[in-house]
């Protein structure tokens, strides 16, 4: 008896849904016995990682505040991605869009107009496709590849932003400390819910996300991106643009990024701060892969990413897990979604005889 | 001190938030219960550098208290949108009294503790104080200057290379500690300053105190977090100074002493306060004379005068006898900002953002 | 004392080069064979831990450089198993394989913190050692230095001359010609994953037993991601890959050496190796090679032999 592999026609829904529970099942079992190992209660804090993050409403506002930059930039860089565009910058994007929106709150300080918040938003877009434009133009013009580009440029950003905030625009009452000023409230986003953190960028992400789904299936421009990813020599052929689709992509992952900046600076953080994300352009990546470059997956994802966040620090708070292991939890949770991803794809069967067994 | 809050009034919009803020789990309080309490940290426990310290003072509440108390830790918190959820989490699960060790968590406590008026909340320097958040912070200058002291005799170059950081007061005002204190042995003493731009990658660390002692210092001190200029001078053969802690080990020939971070009083005596319920807030800078500050053992090879007047100058500090500000001092320019027999006040100190003359950064 | 500058200055150049010369050499064989491994932090960071700890308890350099090896070809490993195997997202999946990493490190390494080794010894040629200048530089490093660049003339030996060399770049250009071809495309990029993480190993060694010979959480700090932009610099050839760890590594040291100058901040100088990557890779691309230099056509593209 061999185990034969073959590829499914088409994928039934019953396995695209059932694959992650085998995901996370297997998730737990392994968890189980990395707590033991580590001397922890395995059960209470299995339940902890993955159950306490959901219990409360509290708990479900923690989690779009962290799924919201997670899914608002992972919309954007999945676009390109399906266009071959590999931005992996989206966290200096995002950094150059707040310190755009940052500058903008800083200097309209004290005054008060529903004007500001628009304004912010605008700066920060631009902020990030302005930085973004850099990678695109090296791309363009003289065949720079953009990861190394974005990449590079990311550290940059988060210099530049370390110049203006242990520098020029360090709050001025502020003991010559690393911060801005608190945003004044008219540069700070209206909460949705009072006594969580919920703000009304969340709601703005959602739109955005269901835009990015609309524009990749209705539109012109959605089918230019998926020809030109899937077969370039067919996009020449109909006259695409490559060119073209380097442009927009990363201006639009760019600028998405940039106002995922703006949301967070003028949400839960309200000023600059020498750091400002922990590191969501690079976790985006993973959300936007894990959701299979859809944003209906891309908002699942990003949510399981946040799940797997805030419960990595519950389970701190409570059972003492060392940080450390909530990496290894994480990683084999991503592990697992990422290898059950197979049998959505493909069958796997016993077969008779060796000759028909997958070669691999 | 004089710290004023200078952008809200915190005193009075605690009471206000009373009224929404979600409280922590009734019945915590009984007697028999152990005191919850719980730390917040910016690094990881294994930096061997400021989280580090700050987790040997946990761990001594631990061992001094036992079961009376119940700790509990998170580390690697990043500053930013994180960590008023993990410090909300910390206040939910019942703990009493949390210590938040990183400045930039200093906005997120407060609106923690606002929205938990019967919690206390103590935040590491900061400078921003409500009625249940305390603020204390160490007089490290205070050690920095016993280090000039001592790199002002060992230097045979009369320069010292500075390993730092990033420009906040506490690094600055570091380096002009020690500057003025080497300059009392040697009034041409020189301080040559490359910043890191990070407070924990030993490879850049590494890095700048090669290109330190490339430049002509024969001596390095450091504010950045690991032992790695440390191991540089041990093996180009010039001396150095640990940080936060005894860091001899990475360099028994090299490392001369070293500032300690010494947080275990103060947290012993807060939760102490605590279980009392004597605890208020306050607002503290402690050094060598409350035992916050501590100086690691000499090197065998400082000759015995050079240990003397160190331990000379730690005692005149302590004793108030000396201030390691005192005029005159010139800034950079040449400009004299302190005149003869002016000290700097505490909150010059804390917002000092120009450097003494003889430092090159 | 210039003569004496020189020399020191170069070998900071070359402890900073080394550990991105390592992953990037490594990495590179990889994205030949069309694999994109973005796990290159975390197989590193298992290199660094697995290398000191070995050292420190057997006592053993030797040891402890081929526990690193083995501990980044470990991790390679289960990478190749998601990908190659499974199937799974090679960009997702590289990511996941940091996340990882990191943690995995931390937690076998919680032991070693604040525990000193002595640094890999500096090999001396009799004769050439002593040479003035170029004697310390060239011939007075330790032996991971050598191996790095024997390593990148390994793999540029390996790929321009030899048959399993030249059926990996097939394969890598386009796996399903070279599939059709008989070549064992799914071996050779098992092959060639599990020698990129190896060679990431050795990287993480270089770090905690020569660069600063030590154990910390993290202490990579991102020079995986420099490593892999490099690989891009050198538009997928290793001795262009050489000159961009050593461009890198010489702009991050000499920029040290010019802080203060211009009374501009620090940070402007911290810059400069990130912007001098780009700059360069810019002219050279704007020159008169200019779209010669591709990434290899199939990579990140999974392959699945048909039946």
């Amino acid at each position: 008896m061999w185990v034969k592999v073959e590829p499914r026609q088409e994928a039934s829904r019953r396995v695209i849904y059932a694959t992650p529970v085998l995901a996370v099942g297997l998730t737990v079992l392994s968890g189980y016995f990395l707590f033991l190992f580590l001397g922890l209660a395995p059960a209470k804090t299995l339940y902890h990682f993955l159950i306490s993050p959901t219990l409360t409403f509290y708990g479900w506002s923690e989690l779009c505040v962290k799924a919201g930059p997670l899914v608002l930039i992972a919309s954007g860089l999945a676009i390109g991605f399906r266009a071959n565009v590999w931005n992996i910058g989206a966290e200096g994007q995002l950094t150059l869009g707040a310190v755009g929106a940052g500058g903008v709150a800083l200097a309209f300080w004290g005054e008060s107009g529903l004007w500001i918040l628009p304004l912010m938003c605008l700066a920060g877009i631009l902020g990030g496709m302005l930085y973004a434009a850099i990678p695109a133009f090296l791309k363009t013009r003289y065949e720079v590849s953009e990861i190394l580009t974005s990449l590079m440029l990311t550290y940059v950003a988060t210099l530049a932003l370390g110049i203006l905030v242990y520098g020029p625009w360090r709050d001025p009452m502020g003991f010559n400390f690393p911060q801005t000023r608190m945003f004044s409230d008219s540069a700070l986003l209206p909460l949705i819910l009072d006594g969580t953190r919920m703000h009304l960028g969340i709601l703005v992400t959602l739109a955005v996300a269901v835009a990015a789904w609309m524009m990749m299936a209705r539109t012109v421009i959605g089918f230019q991106i998926k020809v030109v990813g899937l077969a370039p020599a067919a996009a020449r052929f109909a006259g695409f643009s490559r060119n073209r689709t380097v442009w927009f992509s990363l201006l639009l992952s760019g600028g998405l990024a940039g106002l995922a900046g703006t949301f967070e600076i003028a949400g839960p953080i309200g000023q600059l701060v020498p750091h400002l994300t922990p590191g969501y352009g690079f976790t985006a990546i993973i959300v936007a892969f894990l959701g299979r470059l859809h944003p209906l997956g891309i908002i699942a994802s990003g949510f399981l990413m946040a799940i797997s966040y805030n419960g990595g620090e519950i389970a701190q708070v409570e059972d003492r897990l060392p940080q450390a292991a909530t990496g290894v939890f994480q990683g084999m949770l991503l592990f697992y979604l990422l290898a059950c991803d197979f049998l959505s794809r493909y069958r796997i069967r016993l077969a008779a005889t060796r000759r028909e067994a997958s070669p691999s | 001190m004089t710290i004023t809050v200078t952008r809200r009034t915190f005193l009075a919009g605690s009471a206000a938030a009373a009224g929404t803020a979600v409280l922590g789990r009734p019945g915590r309080a009984l007697a028999a219960d152990p005191l919850a309490v719980a730390f917040v940290y910016t690094g990881p426990i294994g930096d061997h550098g400021y989280t580090f310290a700050h987790d040997v003072g946990r761990r001594a509440v631990e061992a001094h208290f036992g079961d009376k108390v119940k700790v509990t830790f998170v580390e690697n918190v990043p500053e930013g949108p994180d960590c008023e959820r993990v410090i909300r989490q910390l206040a939910t699960s019942g703990n009493q009294l949390i210590f938040s060790t990183s400045f930039g968590f200093m906005e997120a406590t407060l609106k923690v503790a606002k929205q938990f008026p019967k919690l206390k909340f103590e935040h590491a320097t900061g400078f921003k104080r409500a009625d249940n958040l305390a603020i204390y912070n160490a007089r490290f200058y205070e050690g920095r200057a016993v280090l000039g002291d001592i790199a002002g005799r060992m230097s045979k170059a009369g320069v010292a290379g500075y390993v730092a950081s990033f420009p906040i007061p506490e690094v600055v005002m570091g380096i002009n500690a020690f500057t003025l204190a080497a300059q009392k042995h040697n009034p041409n003493f020189k301080t040559k300053v490359i910043w890191a731009n990070t407070w924990y990658d030993p490879g850049k660390e590494s890095d700048a105190a090669k290109a330190l002692i490339d430049k002509g210092a024969d001596i390095l001190c450091q504010h950045t977090d690991s032992a790695a200029p440390l191991q540089v001078a041990e093996s180009r053969g010039v001396y150095a100074f640990g940080q936060a802690q005894d860091m001899s080990a990475y360099a028994p020939k090299a490392h001369l002493t070293a500032v300690v971070d010494q947080w275990e009083g103060y947290y012993i005596d807060r939760v102490q306060k605590a279980l009392d319920g004597k605890w208020t807030s306050t607002d503290i800078w402690w050094g060598f004379k409350e035992g916050l500050v501590g100086l690691a053992p000499y090197n065998a090879a400082m000759p015995a005068d050079v240990k003397a007047s160190a331990d000379k100058l730690k005692a005149d500090i302590t004793s108030g006898a000396v201030h390691p500000f005192t005029g005159p001092i010139k800034n950079q320019k040449g400009e004299v900002v302190y005149a003869d027999g002016k000290k700097a006040s505490d909150e010059d100190m804390l917002k000092m953002n120009w450097y003494v003359q003889g430092v090159e950064s | 004392m210039i003569a004496e500058s020189i020399v020191n200055i170069s070998a900071a150049v070359i402890s900073a080069s080394t550990p991105l010369l390592f992953v990037a050499a490594g990495e590179l064989v990889v994205e030949r064979s069309g694999v994109l491994n973005l796990g290159v932090e975390g197989m590193m960071l298992m290199g660094a831990v697995a290398g000191f700890a070995v050292t420190l308890t057997t006592g053993s350099p030797i040891l402890g450089i081929v526990a690193a090896a083995a501990a980044g070809a470990v991790m390679a490993l289960a990478f190749a198993v998601l990908t190659l195997t499974l199937m799974a997202n090679q960009v997702a999946t590289g990511l996941a394989l940091t996340i990882f990493g990191i943690g995995l490190s931390a937690l076998l390494g919680s032991g070693f913190v604040g525990q000193p080794v002595p640094a890999l010894p500096k090999l001396h040629l009799a004769g050439l050692s002593e040479l003035p200048v170029i004697g310390p530089v060239l011939f007075g490093q330790d032996a991971l230095v050598y191996l790095s660049v024997i390593l990148t003339g390994g793999v540029a030996w390996f790929l321009k001359r030899t048959r399993p060399g030249m059926m990996l770049r097939a394969i890598g250009e386009s796996a399903a010609s070279a599939h059709s071809l008989g070549l064992p495309v799914i071996r050779v990029r098992y092959l060639a994953t599990l020698f990129g993480g190896a060679a990431a190993g050795l990287g993480g060694a270089f770090l905690s037993l020569s660069y600063t010979p030590m154990w910390m959480e993290g202490m990579t700090s991102g020079r995986g991601w420099i490593a892999l932009a490099l690989v891009v610099f050198g538009s997928w050839r290793p001795w262009r890959v050489l000159a961009g760890a050593y461009l890198f590594g010489g702009v991050t040291i000499l920029q040290l050496h010019a802080q203060g100058a211009f009374h501009l901040p620090a940070q402007v100088f911290s810059m400069a190796p990130y912007l001098a990557t780009i700059a360069v890779l810019t002219i050279i691309s704007a020159g008169p090679w200019r779209g010669r230099f591709n990434a290899p056509a199939d990579l990140g593209k999974p392959f699945r032999p048909s039946v």
